[in-house]
């Protein structure tokens, strides 16, 4: 029997999919969360928290039961748009993105709040409108804050087990992710083969994470002192 | 002329303070906003710019309506010509000192003949986090003025600097003033400055003005008509016989005075304290800088 190289492909395109979602879902809010006040704002920060101290199983199982065709989203999706979103790849994203979202958030928001006012103030001052502001005094100040909630994001989805199980199952090609099929194989009692993917997934997992570093060590070193 | 009367109330470390600010200022004049850190200075500075929005009020900058809260005017910061140096400048650490005065207004001949004016042209290319704080001074004032504003805010602009630094940025901002033909506000609780920087100084209070004048009428003869005085603090007391030496700290230099128990009575460590000369002139000479 050859390797099936295809899960960690699987796993590769959910761990993108989910980084980009999650990057152009969590910058508007952060903008909200870091320069907005309104009403019941710290309960909504911890309720996006929740996914960093609730077990996966929990938020996998909520989430089978939503969608489900049986389910109020699920039926609402199934019957108008004709989708099914569990056991299908569409779903383990969406399970992805709630799972690994304080994980994006979280980086961005004080990448926001470690910008210095003054600098937001002075672009103003300067006659600068807010969207000439973000783009060019506030977001290249906070690149290595996009940068962690990326690889933190993507590092995160790549190891993700539990929700997927729940909510993606065991399909080939489709919700069958690296760790999924590494514990395929130990409930088959293939443990050569386990131990083959296992350690695929940590040099892949090595891998990405040193290229990553490079990259922003190339990029930003020289600027990592830019807060005071 | 440039009208400012402005009511807002602030949240201080001390409860509400009503700020209540009412005067006029002639074009191109060069005044300081004199007071201690929570009167108002920097939140009057921010009214001004239309980073804050005042409670109530005029501001009316030679003819034009900034803000009028009975006409519901209050124009964008955006569009107010109102430079603004922060305290801690606030320049861009993502660009360069060049890219810095671009970013106000990108006009390439006008931005080189700042640098040129600044001293800043063996700086144009270093990011801001590289210069010393003097340097990253000049560049938020060039900054600013690539603008050319009406009205220029300086928010304490030398309070992080050294004694010497200090002051050849205010030579520094005597010649912009004189050059730009611009109006200054700068706020200040640093009366050396106040001397020798403006004609005239605002002294604000628990956020109302409560002196307005030249600065040598307003801070000399405060308390007597002494010869020599200054203030500063007891901070220890020696008896020595049957005298006592106090140990005085004026301004940061230690000074040892010789007191009779009658002064000794009145005065205690930690005390604020007036030393003062009347009947004899205090020598006074140049010190080479080192």
């Amino acid at each position: 029997m050859s390797i099936d190289f295809v899960p960690f492909f699987v796993s590769l395109k959910l761990s993108l999919f989910t980084t980009i979602i999650l990057l152009l879902i969590c910058f508007p809010l952060a903008l909200l969360f870091a320069f907005r006040k309104f009403r019941f704002k710290s309960i909504i920060e911890s309720l996006i928290s929740l996914p960093l101290i609730l077990p996966p199983t929990i938020i996998g199982f909520y989430l089978l039961l939503f969608l489900s065709p049986r389910g109020f989203i699920g039926s609402f999706l199934e019957n108008i748009f004709n989708i099914r979103l569990v056991f299908s790849f569409a779903g383990i994203v969406i399970a992805s993105c709630i799972y690994s979202f304080p994980f994006m958030l979280q980086p961005l928001k004080n990448g926001l709040e470690g910008v210095d006012k003054n600098i937001i103030e002075a672009s103003y001052t300067l006659g600068k409108g807010r969207i000439t502001t973000f783009f060019k005094a506030i977001l290249p100040n906070m690149i290595k804050d996009i940068y962690s909630g990326i690889v933190m994001t993507f590092a995160h989805t790549m190891g993700e087990f539990g929700v997927i199980l729940m909510i993606g199952g065991n399909i080939p090609g489709q919700t069958r992710v690296a760790s999924i099929a590494i514990y395929d194989k130990v409930e088959q009692l293939d443990y050569k083969f386990a131990n083959i993917y296992s350690l695929i997934l940590i040099f892949m997992s090595i891998f990405i994470l040193i290229s990553l570093n490079i990259l922003k060590s190339k990029k930003f070193g020289g600027k990592s002192s830019d807060r005071n | 002329m440039i009208e400012i009367n402005l009511n807002k109330k602030m949240q201080t470390s001390k409860g509400i303070l009503d700020l209540s600010l009412d005067f006029t200022i002639e074009k191109g004049d060069f005044i300081t906003i004199f007071g201690k850190s929570g009167s108002g200075k920097t939140t009057l500075l921010k009214m001004l710019s239309g980073l804050t929005k005042p409670d109530e009020g005029k501001i009316i900058v030679n003819g034009i309506t900034l803000y009028d809260s009975q006409k519901k005017i209050n124009i964008k910061t955006q569009n107010r010509k109102i430079g603004y140096v922060f305290q801690d400048f606030a320049l861009f650490p993502n660009m360069t000192v060049k890219e810095n005065l671009l970013y106000a207004k990108n006009d390439k001949i006008l931005i080189n003949q700042l640098l040129e004016i600044m001293e800043l042209n063996l700086l144009k290319d270093c990011f801001p986090n590289n210069l010393s704080g003097g340097q990253k001074q000049r560049v938020a004032l060039a900054r600013t003025l690539a603008l050319k504003p009406d009205i220029l805010l300086l928010d304490e602009p030398f309070s992080s600097l050294d004694i010497e630094m200090r002051h050849k940025l205010q030579d520094e901002i005597l010649r912009v003033h004189k050059l730009f033909n611009v109006t200054i506000l700068l706020v200040s609780h640093d009366i050396s400055e106040v001397y020798r920087l403006s004609k005239r100084v605002i002294v604000i209070e628990n956020g109302s003005i409560i002196k307005d004048g030249k600065p040598s009428d307003i801070f000399s003869n405060q308390y007597t008509s002494h010869k020599f005085s200054a203030v500063g603090e007891l901070i220890e007391l020696k008896k020595i016989d049957i005298i006592f030496i106090g140990i005085i700290n004026l301004g940061n230099t230690i000074c040892e005075i010789m007191l009779t128990e009658d002064d000794v009575k009145e005065i205690k460590i930690g005390d604020k304290v007036l030393v003062a000369s009347k009947s004899f002139n205090p020598i006074v000479k140049k010190i080479p800088i080192i």
